[in-house]
């Protein structure tokens, strides 16, 4: 009985170390760059894709609403960046390919906190992509 | 009657423990894309720092004794983006019989690969610490079939059942679908022989466009799916003989809020299988539960 109590008390205590690993405050500059770096890093396959969604008016709107739902919680009140991740209001992302937001929403920065999306469906993927973009053209205009 | 005695110490502190951790300022939810299934996994693992509160209940019937209701709680934390780690509290009621708390399973899931790959696959290792008692159903392994829940309560939760599962699972998103595929192998730590099983799952959100305006019943966030899953005997007799069998139809509903409901009616493919079986849940996703966390142990920052 003693053994598993043991094992218990160890579960529970390796879990209490888990819990504390991704909390460390503010996202860190240095920490950033690396994940923006991980743009740089899609195939060329999809470097060159274009965003289906292009030309749907509605697209950047949806894409807003789903990034309430699934992205604010890390980065922030319409991208403005978090305690966990990164603002995405950046000329690394402005700068990126639609296809290279794509690709990172599709498969994450595993290593570095960015969970995987590939969960969403891809039209809901590319409504993302559409209102990041929306997002960084409108910052641009107003030369905020 | 509950049983009190069997809840002991570690549900009471564990229970205090998070309440006091979710009193320490989590103010918000993150909306998870939950897919059906409650037996098979995907490749889908938990968001980082979020912690997702679930209960499922399965009622079942039995043809050789009373029916029941199997029920548990699931506390899944995504540890890092590639580890998402869950303890489960588990128990039921046998009717005309008595509730019982069954034990305890502490379960990690790892995901090896970086990127989204043509499969992907995910390492799973459980620690279980229940009775044979347990009812829950959670998986189907070796020979489980419908008679060995017909032993009363009173003798089945005099035997401990400790064991350590082992699963594969390989699973792909593609165009809106989720196809998994688990393939499970459990030791009991006592001298039984290694047992097997399996899990298999399809699923697909009711459309894959989101709306522009904000609703809880578009259909991007009802997702519809099937699972299959079922025992494949143990090392000395392996294959189909002797096990049952299962095919479950499933609807979850992720809401904005950060709630999903799973309904999931379930049907025996064979003779030794339970005819019947409903199981249904509701979770609730806490994002940065793992700051709330940091914030209890090392004080709040500026």
């Amino acid at each position: 009985m003693k053994f598993y109590s043991c094992s218990l008390v160890c579960g529970l205590l390796l879990a209490l170390i888990a819990l504390a690993m991704p909390a460390q405050g503010k996202c860190d500059p240095k920490e950033s760059e690396s994940v923006y770096a991980e743009l740089e890093k899609a195939p060329a396959k999809y470097q060159q894709m274009r965003n289906p969604m292009a030309n749907d008016k509605d697209a950047p709107v949806a894409g807003g609403i789903l990034f309430e739902e699934h992205c604010e919680g890390c980065h922030g009140k319409e991208a403005i960046g978090g305690k966990k991740a990164p603002t995405l209001r950046a000329p690394e992302v402005r700068n990126a390919t639609p296809g290279a937001i794509f690709w990172i929403l599709s498969n994450g920065v595993v290593r570095k906190k960015m969970p995987v999306w590939s969960k969403l469906p891809e039209p809901e993927r590319w409504q993302l992509v559409s209102y990041l973009k929306a997002l960084n053209t409108e910052k641009a205009k107003s030369g905020k | 009657m509950i049983n009190t005695q069997s809840f002991g110490l570690l549900p009471r502190s564990f229970f205090a423990l998070l309440l006091g951790v979710l009193s320490t300022g989590l103010t918000f939810s993150l909306h998870a894309q939950e897919n059906p299934y409650i037996v098979a996994y995907d490749h889908n693992l938990e968001e980082p720092g979020s912690l997702e509160v679930e209960y499922f209940s399965t009622f079942g019937t039995q043809r050789s004794g009373p029916d029941f209701h199997g029920f548990w709680g699931e506390f899944e934390y995504g540890a890092t983006a590639w580890w998402t780690t869950e303890v489960y509290l588990d128990a039921q009621s046998t009717f005309g019989e008595s509730t019982i708390f069954t034990g305890y399973r502490w379960e990690n899931r790892f995901r090896p690969l970086k990127n989204e790959h043509f499969v992907n696959p995910v390492l799973y290792i459980e620690f279980e610490n229940d009775n044979e008692a347990d009812k829950i159903l959670k998986e189907v392994e070796g020979h489980d079939v419908e008679s060995n829940y017909a032993v009363p309560n009173a003798i089945a939760r005099r035997e401990k059942d400790r064991e350590l599962e082992f699963k594969l699972i390989l699973s792909r998103n593609y165009k809106g679908w989720n196809f998994t595929e688990n393939t499970l192998a459990v030791k009991n730590l006592s001298n039984d022989p290694w047992e097997f099983g399996y899990a298999l799952g399809a699923a697909r959100p009711l459309t894959q466009k989101g709306a522009s305006h904000r609703c809880n019943f578009c259909a991007q966030h009802f997702i519809a799916g099937v699972e299959m899953y079922g025992g494949l005997g143990d090392r000395y007799s392996f294959g189909l003989h002797n096990t049952s069998h299962y095919v479950a139809p499933g609807l979850a509903w992720n809401l904005p809020s950060g709630w999903t409901f799973r309904v999931e009616p379930t049907f025996g493919l064979n003779d030794l299988s339970h005819q019947f079986l409903l199981r249904w849940g509701a979770s609730y996703e806490f994002s940065g539960f793992g700051q709330a966390v940091e914030s209890l142990f090392k004080g709040r920052r500026e």
